[in-house]
């Protein structure tokens, strides 16, 4: 099947004011009367939440948090994009849409790209304006910064906090709907299905974490706001609780799951280097303004890093990439780590980092810039690794961060089934093959604020006068029924394995196989250990505790399950894709520098997979076109 | 290095409380608080005991969904750093607690390996926050504060140009320290009376300093102040608040609440 995304046809530049004005409304006095069920309360979650509410419609909002301000989007450190393109520096929303088009390796679609753009500059205000306290300079003006794969500066921030301080202020806007009554908010209450009736999303189960308690929320649209999957390897930059149940249970009632394989390592996380460390710190790629990247010339030297001179260490990316230097994107940057390191050039007691040096900032800007800039990320590396970057370089090695692929969408953030959209993460649109530092936070704060509150209302007006779903409807109860069969299957397992260990172990097979760099031969390997992995988890898998109170590791064993359902998914997804492209770097696929080598006659697309009943995959394709950014090879030197 | 750690169980917000004692044997310094407690919970699950309840998520300090009181210490004994930065390494032996402060640079060279640490680790405590099981809290309180009025009267779509609103670079810096807040509610369990002053104050104060809040100043300060006074106890000013705030928030926040409340009094 050929994939429509229902983009405007025309010219790109003006297709979303021409989509917007062409949308159906709902009056004002008919959108109480219809629900719309928003889980997740990150960035795209609160923002579609408030928005909608805000509009007057009767929002169910859940989150497995116990409050909404702790998703995940509030630890993204460096800063939020906006094509505003105040300065003098040749920055405009055409060059916005060439870097993130670029950066994504022609694997993003351009008309969504070009509304990102637009839309990025009333975020900023908004962000403002609901309490998130930008960085200004001394005559007032908003202060910006440059990250990887663009040679502007057009990256907002709030010290090295911004994504915490845009949560915040987005929990704080959707509280205030939650005091006028336009948001009902579930807090501790997950997502384990989706309803599909008719055809049409018609509602979710969830259970309420605390007393076990299944349940039925029915509603006119659903919205999925629930991040990515990262961490699926286990040692991610993400939190311990995301996850991708979900989107994963959204994907076996149908809705299509796009790039799976497409997975963002981030190259400025920090190394692995105990046998207990839970997760891999991440450390802001704005770092990287200031910071310089290099390993010792010689493999295996052993000196420490200050003992080494100047014409004894490797600036490797700024020798290889002289005109991007060290903020070239992070799928060059991580696979540029990887490669010292394979070569036996890398640092730290297990050699698996590099330095990222700030020796010579210092010197040139005052140790007081350098820590009102990053004071909070270097209080964080001091208290991560008992090292003082101060004084001596950082270690950092690349770590799974963001996964560019998700559910697949139309141009109006509605999946392949009717009702259910998707924002932030959750969907897979924007980013392509690798995002752009800062864009992550853009994406989720305009389709939560700027795009769902308008596309949604305009699958509404056509059930306007409709009742939502009877709580008794065959669909609902058939759907509770399978999850309450779950969770009993899941607690009452005689087994003998935390669902912990089989999240480790998987992460073992899944940076070994579809990691920095895959292979055919590593990635047929990697899909029969997933499925052996999974027969096992059914097979041995232990869930302590009764199902009826508060449970997390029933919780975890739940979201392990779809995790092995998912990394099948992705294995499968990185071996049918028979190029490089960006973050998805096949080795049998490169040009004769290295580099990665698309094939734009085969793989000009996205690959959006379907899983039958029986679990078999069948992949579909959306073709890509390109008018304003001709397709090119990427070129960062 | 080995640890005893004393912490508490309990199975609903109902049920009676009570300390289980274990050991983990192979704790090393580089170990987060939390990292202990994921060990000690595989240990548990192998002897077929239900492992210890607990929350966290980000772990890096940015969340404030982690929180457990170490010692009689919320969050532990290292000062102002939440329980997933608190690394063994600079935890001192014995049941004082007293932690290591300088051994950032050198840790595990300060750190006798073959001492004892006793830890004892309970949840956040404040009747503000009723126990959900073992260390997980109720901290909702917190979100209702937010609820009642920390927040800005701004519909979607309607902000004016950011740009075009000057804010002094020492101001936003400013309503910056203040907006640090994690809302981890440590301030709370740390106050012997159970007051919420610090957490409320940053927030009155962060907003009263950016100027899209202004306008509901007085409003909000009397909203907040009102919840405040409802489900939290009163302030004294000890400023324990202070020292286990994981995000350095000023004790000029406490103030900000007083300063608040006065101006909406003379304002009303």
């Amino acid at each position: 099947m050929i994939l429509d995304p229902r983009v405007p046809a025309g010219n790109p530049s003006t297709a979303w004011a021409r989509r917007t004005s062409q949308y159906r409304l709902v009056s004002p006095a008919n959108r109480r009367r219809m629900t719309v069920i928003v889980v997740g309360t990150g960035l795209a979650g609160s923002g579609a939440a408030a928005a909608l509410g805000e509009l007057g419609y009767n929002v169910e909002c859940f989150t497995f948090h116990d409050a909404p301000r702790r998703a995940h989007s509030v630890a993204a450190q460096g800063g939020i994009n906006a094509a505003r393109a105040r300065k003098v520096d040749g920055d405009s929303l055409a060059r916005f849409v060439i870097d993130t088009i670029k950066g994504g390796d022609f694997r993003g679609r351009e008309a969504d790209v070009v509304r990102l753009a637009s839309e990025s500059v009333r975020v900023i205000d908004h962000l403002q304006a609901i309490g998130a306290p930008f960085a200004r300079e001394y005559g007032g003006q908003l202060a910006t910064r440059s990250f990887g794969g663009v040679q502007v500066s057009r990256t907002y921030y709030t010290r090295g906090q911004t994504g915490q301080q845009l949560q915040v202020a987005a929990a704080q806007a959707l509280l205030r709907q939650v005091a006028r009554g336009t948001v009902n908010l579930h807090t501790r209450t997950e997502m384990l299905d989706l309803v599909v009736a008719d055809g049409r999303a018609q509602g979710i189960v969830s259970r309420n974490l605390v007393t076990g308690e299944v349940d039925f929320t029915p509603a006119h649209a659903v919205v999925l706001a629930t991040g990515g999957y990262g961490s699926v390897y286990f040692h991610s930059t993400l939190a311990m609780n995301s996850n991708a149940t979900a989107t994963w249970r959204a994907h076996r009632r149908g809705a299509l799951f796009a790039s799976p394989s497409f997975v963002q390592f981030h190259p400025t996380a920090l190394p692995v280097s105990s046998k207990w460390q839970s997760k891999t710190t991440l450390m802001s790629e704005s770092l990287r303004n200031d910071g310089r990247i290099w390993v010792p010339e010689r493999p295996g030297d052993n000196r420490a890093p200050g003992d080494i001179p100047e014409e004894e260490r490797d600036y490797y990316l700024e020798r290889r990439y002289p005109a991007f230097g060290n903020l070239t994107p992070r799928d060059i940057a991580s696979r540029a780590a990887r490669d010292e390191i394979e070569a036996g050039r890398g640092v730290g007691p297990l050699r698996n980092s590099v330095y990222l040096d700030f020796r010579d900032a210092i010197a040139r800007l005052g140790r007081d810039t350098i820590e009102e800039r990053y004071g909070n990320l270097f209080d964080m590396y001091l208290d991560v690794t008992g090292e003082d970057p101060y004084t001596q370089p950082m270690r950092i090695a690349p770590g799974a961060h963001f996964t560019m692929g998700g559910l697949w969408s139309d141009y109006d953030q509605m999946t392949t089934i009717p009702g259910l959209f998707v924002g932030g993460e959750a969907g897979h649109n924007y980013h392509g093959a690798n995002r752009l530092g800062a864009n992550s936070l853009l994406s989720a704060c305009v389709d939560g604020w700027f795009t769902l509150p308008l596309s949604v209302p305009n699958y509404l007006a056509a059930l306007v006068g409709s009742e939502p779903i009877d709580l008794d409807a065959p669909e609902a109860v058939q759907a509770m029924r399978e999850v309450e069969a779950r969770v009993q299957r899941l607690s009452t397992n005689d087994g003998t394995v935390r669902p912990v260990e089989f999240h480790r172990r998987l992460g073992e097979v899944l940076y070994q196989g579809v990691g920095v760099s895959r292979t055919d031969a590593g990635l047929r390997e990697a899909r029969e250990k997933v499925v052996a992995l999974r027969e096992e988890f059914w097979r041995d898998v232990r869930v302590a505790g009764p199902a009826d109170r508060l449970n997390q590791e029933l919780e975890k064993a739940g979201r392990v399950a779809d995790f092995l359902e998912l990394a099948e998914l992705m294995v499968l997804d990185a071996l049918d894709r028979t190029e490089s492209c960006g973050a998805h770097y096949r080795e049998e696929y490169a040009l004769p520098d290295g580099e990665a080598a698309r094939d734009d006659e085969k793989w000009c697309n996205v690959s959006a997979w379907e899983t039958t009943a029986d679990g078999a995959h069948i992949r579909h394709l959306e073709e890509l076109t390109f008018d304003l950014v001709p397709l090119a090879v990427r070129n960062y030197r | 290095m080995r640890v005893e750690i004393e912490v508490w169980r309990q199975d609903s917000p109902e049920a009676d409380g009570r300390f289980e004692t274990h050991v983990v044997e192979d704790a090393t310094p580089e170990m987060s608080l939390l990292e202990l407690l994921d060990r000690l919970n595989d240990q548990l699950a192998e002897g077929g005991v239900e492992p210890i309840q607990f929350e966290s998520d980000c772990r890096e300090g940015a969340c404030g969904a982690c929180g457990v009181t170490v010692n009689d210490t919320p969050h532990g004994p290292v000062p102002q750093t939440p329980s997933c930065r608190q690394h063994l390494r600079a935890f001192g032996p014995g049941r004082g607690g007293s932690p290591n402060l300088d051994s950032g640079s050198s840790a595990s060279a300060n750190l006798d390996l073959g001492s004892l640490l006793k830890l004892r680790i309970e949840p956040l405590r404040s009747a503000a926050f009723p126990v959900v099981r073992d260390l997980v809290v109720d901290r909702s309180s917190l979100d209702r504060l937010i609820q009642a009025g920390g927040h800005v009267d701004v519909t979607t779509g309607t902000a004016p140009d950011a740009d075009d609103l000057l804010i002094g670079h020492d101001d936003a810096e400013l309503a910056l320290d203040f907006a640090a807040c994690i809302g981890c509610g440590a301030c709370v369990a740390a106050c012997p009376n159970g007051a919420a002053h610090l957490f409320a104050g940053a927030k009155l104060a962060h907003l009263a300093l950016l100027p899209h809040g202004k306008l509901e100043r007085t409003r909000r300060a009397g909203a907040v102040v009102d919840q405040l006074d409802g489900e939290f106890g009163p302030c004294s000013s000890y400023g324990e608040c202070v020292e286990v705030c994981p995000a350095g928030i000023p004790l000029t926040a406490v103030a900000a609440v007083h300063r608040e409340k006065l101006r909406a009094a003379f304002r009303r």
